[in-house]
């Protein structure tokens, strides 16, 4: 092997270096993530045109569509539908979701508890558990003839409210969401109350402080940042439910087929056959979620940030 | 139809990601007929009809050089999405069982070969009301028929005798049994009205008149709020208002369960019903009968179809030959007839099936009932005709939201019928389609 001469070649190497490890991960990001979003965005201004029946060859032409796929996606009262159903639904899922999540990790974390590595994976567990299967296996679980629970309260003579139908689908629907994501959450929050240094607990010890209030008055306040994680994640995934209502929807005349915008992008693109106002959809989507994740992000980072100047 | 004939459904449209740069990745061109020599072809056949493996297996032992793999698949229009879908992809499968109301959308997304070469000969083993389904009236053909679905009226005989009903042959009289039914056994139901298979209501419709697709030179005009299919939705709105009928949906455990033990009494199905019954509810073999559909007005004799199903080879085969070659046997030979109908239940299209030696046994699980498939041929020979258009699963998937919405407040099926009506005309303008207001 010869040495390179010294000099212009070695800065020029240097220089190049960084370019060059950031090759594979650039062509990974434009193949995978920008083309397609670009396609996307590209589908979402077009249409087709379509000369006489449609039956023929070359009867359908795609022709440019302006913005009318986003005027009419963005007036489209199912679409806004969906889009207050699944609010409805995360104002359940999230707090319900998190605090459990939180107080399990608290009980985890605590000294007294017993049996901790079989109670996480206990907890951890339906996490593993695929969403369409949870959602399979408690659609079975909440129709009325089949149903366990309902075959209880009748038996007791106690009123059995329809759980796929209204309000109570609400719950129905959270509850597979959180019994599947609390096991996860609850993880994350374990995870950095583990890595909190134990001589904090032993100054609070030392002050007299209980279990409770080293929970509330140190635990808590020192795991907000994995807290606004897990906070960020569920509000993504809520907004983005879409196997569970899917999985249910031909058990019961409750979910219509755009219960969540995804179903209504899936609905458009799939059974209408138009994936012109499906990506139009997609799009107005995405940049809602883009922007309540942002807006939710900088409220949080002012927060820790004031904290950390406290 | 002149027109589209003139326009030739030969080749059918490329849509969507046909113009893209994105699609280069394998897209298959029709003519491609390689390997059919060397070595034997495999296909696959997307399929939903129960035990038709078994059927295919017969192929595979006497075909050694054509090997067809049947992959089940969710019946109805979720796999007319899904069809559309892997054509998309380029990822379609061989053959597909595609219900007749699905093929106009089916070639209109370019998913269909036409095979009209290669099935030569097959046209007159059909009805023509049947075989047209297939070609619209033209030069090529989509699709080989296989089954038809004539509706009837499934009820049970012992609890029909059990609470003192007689089998209905009105509408009317059918109403009228639903509220007998729930005098005497207020838990119990004559049947539901099920908001998640259009397929149903579009046959009740078809009985009564309606026409639901229909064009005149290059306009589409949608009929799905005509007059005929206003009297079905008055009539089933108001029996599901009053609470004579059930509302919940069907294919779910609970249903299963409610035939299973008896708590529905009766089904308004097609001819195709044992094979369904045989999974849904099997403790209830020999207690069931057939009769035919009740009339709109006494003495008359019609009935509509539900689903009913043809064989067709897709545009992403790459052995199109020996795919035809499959589909005209599986639809045609004697032998294949018979095992698809010991097997499957099914009801064949071939005009020669319906009379020969395979269906002059009652399926098994109507021993009781001898001379079902003669009662059945009477049935079938009445079947109204069928009207389908482009957007058929939009219109279905309309159906099951107003619809079952409806359903579930029981409030009368007017708003639904006229949503879905602005819904699928909508639709088809939005698509891009020429559609008379």
């Amino acid at each position: 092997m010869t040495q390179p001469p010294k000099g212009a070649r070695r800065s020029y190497g240097v220089k190049a270096a960084p370019y060059g490890f950031l090759l594979p991960a650039g062509v990974l990001f434009v193949l995978f993530f920008a083309l397609p979003i670009g396609y996307a965005l590209w589908l979402s201004f077009h249409k087709v045109q379509i000369k006489g029946l449609g039956l023929g060859k070359g009867a359908k032409t795609e022709v440019w569509a302006g913005l009318e796929n986003y005027t009419s996606a963005l007036t489209d009262s199912e679409l806004l539908g969906s889009a207050l159903r699944v609010l409805g639904y995360g104002a359940i899922v999230v707090p319900v979701m998190l605090g459990l999540a939180l107080f399990f990790a608290l009980l985890l974390d605590s000294e007294r508890v017993r049996a901790r590595s079989f109670a996480r994976l206990a907890i951890f567990l339906p996490y593993a558990v695929p969403g369409v299967i949870a959602a399979v296996l408690w659609g079975f679980l909440y129709l009325p003839d089949v149903s366990p629970f309902l075959f209880l309260l009748d038996k007791f003579g106690l009123p059995q409210p329809d759980l796929m139908d209204g309000g109570p689908l609400y719950l129905a629907m959270s509850n597979i969401a959180v019994w599947g994501g609390t096991g996860f959450n609850m993880i994350v929050i374990y995870t950095a109350l583990r890595s909190l240094p134990a001589e904090v607990y032993e100054a609070a010890k030392l002050d007299g402080c209980s279990e409770l209030q080293i929970a509330l008055r140190i635990k808590i306040p020192m795991v907000v940042p994995s807290l606004v994680l897990t906070f960020f994640f569920s509000i993504i995934a809520t907004l983005q439910v879409f196997n569970e209502p899917m999985t249910l929807k031909p058990l019961t005349n409750g979910i219509p087929s755009t219960w969540s915008p995804l179903m209504k992008v899936y609905s458009d693109a799939f059974t209408g056959g138009n994936i012109y106002a499906a990506s139009a959809t997609a799009v107005v989507l995405a940049l809602a979620t883009f922007a309540l994740s942002f807006a939710l992000l900088r409220i949080s980072n002012r927060r820790t940030t004031q904290g950390a100047t406290r | 139809m002149p027109h589209i004939t003139r326009r030739s459904l030969a080749a059918a449209t490329a849509v969507l990601l046909g113009a893209t740069a994105l699609t280069a990745c394998g897209s298959s061109d029709s003519g491609d007929e390689g390997g059919a020599a060397s070595g034997p072809v495999s296909l696959t056949y997307w399929a939903w009809a129960p035990g038709m493996d078994k059927v295919a297996a017969l192929w595979n032992a006497e075909h050694p050089d054509i090997q067809v793999t049947v992959q089940k698949q969710a019946s109805g229009d979720d796999l007319v999405t899904k069809i559309i879908t892997a054509t998309k992809a380029h990822k379609g499968p061989d053959l597909v069982q595609a219900e007749y109301q699905a093929l106009p959308t089916l070639v209109s997304n370019d998913a269909l070969a036409d095979i009209a070469p290669e099935v030569q000969g097959a046209k007159d083993k059909f009805a023509p009301g049947i075989w047209q389904q297939t070609t619209f009236g033209g030069e090529a053909v989509y699709a080989l028929p296989q089954d038809s679905g004539p509706l009837m009226f499934f009820y049970r005989e012992d609890l029909f005798k059990q609470y003192g009903l007689t089998v209905p042959t009105t509408w009317d009289e059918f109403a009228e049994t639903a509220r007998a039914l729930k005098k005497k056994a207020p838990k119990k139901a004559l049947t539901t009205f099920s908001a998640n298979d259009a397929g149903l209501f579009a046959g009740l419709s078809q009985q009564a008149g309606a026409k639901w697709w229909t064009f005149e030179g290059d306009t589409w005009k949608v009929g799905i709020e005509d007059a005929a299919t206003k009297k079905v939705t008055d009539f089933w709105g108001g029996l599901v208002a009053e609470g004579a009928v059930d509302n919940q949906p069907m294919y779910t455990p609970a249903w299963n369960k409610a035939l299973n033990t008896g708590e529905q009494l009766a089904w308004v199905s097609a001819v195709w019903a044992p094979g369904t019954l045989t999974t849904a509810a099997p403790d209830t073999k020999g207690k069931w009968a057939m009769a035919p559909l009740p009339q709109w007005n006494k003495g008359e004799t019609a009935t509509g179809s539900w689903g009913g199903s043809s064989t067709a080879v897709t545009t992403d085969s790459k052995h199109k030959a020996a795919a035809a070659k499959f589909a005209t046997w599986l639809n045609t030979d004697p032998k294949a007839l018979e095992a698809l109908v010991k097997e499957s239940g099914i009801y064949p299209a071939a005009t020669a099936a319906q009379t020969s030696g395979a269906l002059a046994q009652a399926p098994a699980f109507f021993p009781n009932q001898a001379d079902f498939y003669t009662r059945a041929a009477e049935i079938a020979k009445t079947t109204a005709p069928a009207a389908w258009g482009p957007n058929v699963n939009v219109a279905y998937t309309s159906f099951k939201d107003e619809f079952g919405k409806a359903a579930k407040a029981k409030s009368g099926f007017d708003a639904a019928l006229a949503k879905v009506q602005t819904t699928t005309v909508a639709d088809l303008s939005k698509q891009g389609f020429e559609v008379a207001k």
